[in-house]
């Protein structure tokens, strides 16, 4: 498959999976503005996999729309990173999930938005601005919750800690990711590596978090399709409609 | 009934989207949120551009097919394309539009949006935890005091934030900057 329509379906992928992740809450947020702020969330990124996926199924010229892509794929034909899948948790792992993932797809897709290729450069552009909102809003609550009360402090720090591994797979580039950056259209790991951990340790200082050890050892295998066990589940539930009952439409 | 082809002019187009309301906030048009970008029109067919407002937003769709309803009712060849960028942005509601909104309840987006243009400013500052949440007071379109907080950076649909008022005591949906 063409480097190009790979980085897409990863790009489709992420967006996708935290948007179905975040729709689980719907209805059972812990207060009424966090239900409303996490399937608003979850909104925009539905929107913006509708675009990535729908440029890809072009690209790929195989006849595939977002549709095919999002719902008749195996989970190791998906391309996520592995902290996307991870499941909510309590609040305080929704929350720095949310964060972890905000605050790299905010200076990956600023730089996509200044990508060699005009497409992804427009799709970027309009996705942005949401992704600025949402780091804006996890950003915040960390900080929150970090320096409020001993329990949310316990309960973040604990969840900060816990997701670490899984962050570390984003800035792994492999030969997809490299051509990619070579080509102009992505940026370069250690540039976004360095914005990344630059911007959670500015949080994580004023939220008196400890920040993890950016040595760490780090899980990785989503972006090439080995997933931990919980993408099935998600999968199944998102795509069960489909499955049984191919074609349906409303 | 459809018009003869030599009185198809643009700013009659422009009447008839002005005509066609917002499926989310009925008060007001399609031209006043800004999302209608062009309407080219070339004998018996018009073209018209529009621009979504958020990439996930589910009136997307109910729009074109209000717009393109409305533009049959004259011309039976309407043509629709989503344009992307530039990206929409606030700044592009009219005036009427935000009289229009200040009128139904919902406060119109308080300040000029730095837009993405900010980027050559550097990533960082547009994120910065105060970014947006800045001094500019939201008046509340109830009694218009400008004594109002925000309980809710989102509100009932993704171009809304939920604020209340202290003067008031009413709660009202913010038009958020974008």
């Amino acid at each position: 498959m063409d480097a190009k329509v790979q980085y897409l379906l990863r790009l489709g992928d992420n967006a996708l999976v935290l948007s179905q992740r975040l729709s689980e809450l719907c209805g059972k947020g812990p207060a009424l503005e966090e239900d409303m702020a996490l399937t608003n969330v979850a909104l925009d990124l539905l929107g913006q996999a509708r675009l990535w996926l729908t440029h890809a199924g072009e690209l790929e010229g195989r006849g595939r729309d977002e549709d095919a892509l999002a719902y008749l794929r195996d989970a190791h034909d998906f391309h996520n990173v592995l902290l996307v899948e991870q499941p909510n948790g309590n609040y305080a792992h929704t929350l720095v999930r949310q964060f972890y993932f905000d605050a790299w797809h905010y200076f990956q897709v600023g730089a996509l938005a200044q990508s060699a290729d005009v497409r992804i450069a427009e799709i970027a552009a309009k996705s942005l601005k949401e992704i600025t909102y949402h780091l804006r809003r996890s950003g915040d609550l960390v900080v929150r919750l970090g320096d409020g009360t001993a329990l949310s402090h316990e309960y973040t720090q604990t969840a900060a800690d816990e997701l670490w591994m899984y962050t570390g797979e984003a800035f792994q580039y492999d030969a997809i990711d490299e051509q990619m950056a070579a080509a102009g259209i992505a940026p370069p790991a250690a540039t976004l590596r360095a914005q990344w951990l630059a911007h959670v340790g500015d949080i994580f200082a004023e939220a008196t978090l400890a920040m993890p050890s950016p040595d760490a050892w780090m899980q990785k295998g989503g972006k090439t399709g080995r997933h931990s066990e919980h993408l099935g589940y998600l999968l199944a539930e998102m795509q069960f409609l489909q499955r049984a009952y191919p074609g349906a439409a409303w | 009934m459809t018009v003869m082809p030599a009185e198809l002019d643009q700013a009659a187009v422009w009447a008839w989207l002005a005509d066609v309301a917002d499926p989310e906030i009925p008060v007001i048009s399609v031209v006043d949120l800004g999302i209608v970008r062009a309407v080219e029109v070339a004998h018996d067919s018009v073209t018209v551009t529009l621009t979504p407002t958020y990439s996930g937003c589910p009136a997307t769709h109910v729009i074109e097919a209000a717009v393109r309803e409305a533009l049959q009712a004259h011309v039976e060849d309407v043509r629709i394309v989503t344009r992307l960028s530039p990206a929409w942005t606030t700044d592009w509601l009219s005036d009427e539009g935000r009289r229009k909104l200040q009128g139904y309840g919902i406060a119109p987006p308080a300040q000029q949006v730095i837009d993405i243009s900010a980027l050559r400013g550097g990533l960082a500052a547009a994120v910065s935890r105060r970014a947006g949440i800045g001094p500019t007071a939201v008046p509340c379109p109830h009694c218009g005091s400008t004594h109002t907080e925000l309980t809710s950076q989102f509100g009932s649909t993704p171009c809304k934030a939920l604020y209340r008022c202290r003067a008031c005591r009413e709660p009202f949906d913010y038009f958020k900057c974008h």
